[in-house]
């Protein structure tokens, strides 16, 4: 780069492009496959796991097994155990969004001094009691809102978030639709 | 190409499957203009001489061009004769045609990038009430149904389909994924001429930071049009056009599903755009033209409703005519070598495919950013006329 100031958002850039690289050439080392485990509590409270994923052609493990409790709130008469379901939505499509922004600066050598996002999802509660049948389960819609602070320009700062968007696994999954298959072993 | 090869008393001849410029002839819609300016399609000793510089080609007009072009540098063109294969002969190649077979030491393809309209898979999900058509096939409103139309794609061909169906009196929805959107006239000169000047359109594949990323880069959102005003998405609103997100999928019982990213599709453009702005007034600035040209300017952001429909019930009437605008890919069926990448396009380095003695010409971004412009033509034929002749050596 020509830039004399490296910046340093703790994100390793060659290695990213260095996979890229990598995975263009071989495909199906590309191939991933992410995974959670939920079990049931009690009630509306259960808990999940995430630890293996598949990814490079092969079974791959962490050192740690995260741990996920998810309840719903006292205002549904639930205990309120852990952050609702599509709470934990709104979580990966902030960390998703954020974690995006921190690769795309770190390539385009911006130093990052503070990213804040707060993230909003509207929902209509017809939808899922089943009163209104014209109401969707899901968001109406989601609004994220940053600030951030960068050695940057505001242009290069809105282009930041937009390019993060643009790659975002998990804007992807909300903005588009996706095949679910549910079986019963 | 035939004219470098010429020059340097390299035996050569063009197979051409109809008439000299078949494709413009035969794949284009009736009101189509070339993007470019009259002037700016300059051909190894040959450029425009007409009264109109500022001007766009209509089709017949770029018929004209071409044939002219190939009378004035006496083209071996063989026309109505379709290769049906092109295969490995020792040293050279055998290629097949429906008349008669040739033997050569190189080939060059020069069949270019958009021979098949690309459609995703899901288009067969379409109810079959619904007519569809693509960019390649569309020519004007008289071949649309009175109603409804979903125009698929943003870049030049869906914004110049959709304002003409617009205007037509047809409710068009119009399905934005990425596209590039661009001024066509600013601070009083053609958008390409300043992307000329700049030298924005030189810059060279060997230059550019992810080539890979830039020959998928879609198409300036440009129109050429007689009064050379700027063709957006803002313009298309002002008309009556409805805004959807990229078309993510059609459901078994024909419902359209768009995606909710259309607002960051329009908000990349409007940055892109601004970037390159910000390119030519700086390039305006350090080459003193501040005080000949207009003042700069930023048109204002693309306007987005604040919740753009998600979904379409194809199979409601609302819709009768679905146009794809949703880009090309080559036709390589009668190339019998293993020189294809996994997507189907020819490997190569520069124009230089890896096997040896074959040339590819007229891709995106092949050599330059003008690889795919009629202007490009003329540089990258002479680098690779001169690679070709050192390799007949």
């Amino acid at each position: 780069m020509a830039s004399e100031v490296q910046a340093n958002n703790g994100v390793n850039v060659e290695a990213l492009l260095a996979a890229k690289e990598a995975l263009s050439n071989a495909p199906e080392a590309a191939q991933f496959k992410w995974r959670a485990a939920c079990e049931w509590k009690d009630g509306t409270h259960s808990h999940s796991t995430v630890e293996s994923f598949y990814g490079l052609g092969q079974d791959q493990h962490r050192k740690t097994t995260f741990a996920f409790d998810a309840d719903h709130p006292e205002v549904f008469a639930s205990l309120d155990k852990g952050a609702t379901p599509v709470e934990y939505v709104l979580v990966g499509l902030a960390s998703c969004l954020t974690a995006g922004i921190a690769a795309v600066a770190q390539n385009r050598n911006i130093q990052l001094k503070s990213v804040k996002a707060t993230i909003e999802g509207d929902m209509d509660l017809a939808g899922i009691l089943g009163i209104d049948s014209d109401v969707r389960n899901g968001f109406s819609g989601i609004t994220v809102k940053y600030n951030i602070d960068a050695d940057a320009k505001p242009e290069d700062i809105e282009a930041l978030v937009a390019q993060s968007q643009k790659r975002s696994a998990v804007y992807d999954i909300v903005t588009n639709p996706t095949n679910v298959t549910v079986v019963v072993n | 190409m035939s004219r470098c090869l010429a020059e340097r008393s390299i035996d050569h001849v063009l197979l051409e499957r109809g008439e000299i410029a078949h494709t413009w002839r035969t794949e284009r819609w009736d009101s189509l203009r070339l993007l470019t300016p009259n002037w700016q399609s300059r051909l190894p000793g040959f450029r425009y001489d007409g009264d109109d510089p500022d001007g766009y080609r209509t089709m017949p007009e770029v018929i004209d061009f071409l044939g002219d072009y190939a009378k004035a540098i006496s083209a071996p063109v063989r026309t109505h004769t379709t290769v049906t294969s092109v295969r490995s002969d020792g040293a050279g190649y055998l290629v097949r045609t429906d008349r008669g077979e040739w033997r050569c030491r190189t080939v060059v393809l020069a069949s270019g990038a958009c021979n098949i309209a690309r459609l995703p898979d899901f288009a067969v999900r379409a109810p079959p009430s619904i007519t569809m058509l693509t960019a390649q096939s569309y020519r004007n409103p008289g071949q649309v149904a009175d109603g409804g139309v979903l125009v698929v794609g943003a870049s030049a061909s869906g914004t110049q389909i959709a304002q003409e169906l617009q205007r037509s009196g047809r409710q068009v929805t119009l399905s934005v994924g990425e596209h590039i959107r661009a001024p066509r006239v600013y601070r009083g000169k053609d958008l390409e001429w300043w992307m000329d000047a700049a030298g924005v359109l030189d810059e060279r594949y060997d230059e550019v930071d992810d080539i890979r990323r830039a020959r998928r880069v879609p198409s300036l959102q440009l129109a050429g049009t007689p009064d050379r005003t700027t063709l957006d998405l803002n313009s298309l609103v002002h008309l009556g056009v409805r805004l959807v997100g990229r078309l993510a999928g059609i459901t078994e019982d024909g419902k359209a599903q768009f995606a909710g990213s259309l607002r960051n599709m329009c908000a990349l453009s409007d940055l892109k755009m601004a970037r390159l702005l910000d390119l030519i007034d700086e390039w305006a600035r350090d080459n003193g033209l501040d005080t000949t040209v207009g003042p700069p300017d930023r048109p204002p952001p693309t306007h987005v409703e604040d919740n753009p429909p998600l979904g379409l019930d194809l199979a409601s009437g609302a819709i009768r005519t679905i146009i794809w605008a949703t880009g090309y890919r080559p036709d390589y069926s009668w190339l019998e070598l293993p020189v294809l990448d996994r997507k189907g396009y020819v490997r190569h380095d520069g124009g230089v495919a890896e096997h040896p003695g074959m040339y590819l010409m007229g891709m995106q971004f092949l050599r330059r950013r003008k690889s795919a412009l009629i202007d490009g033509a003329g540089d990258d034929a002479r680098d690779l006329s001169a690679h070709l002749a050192s390799y007949l050596g």
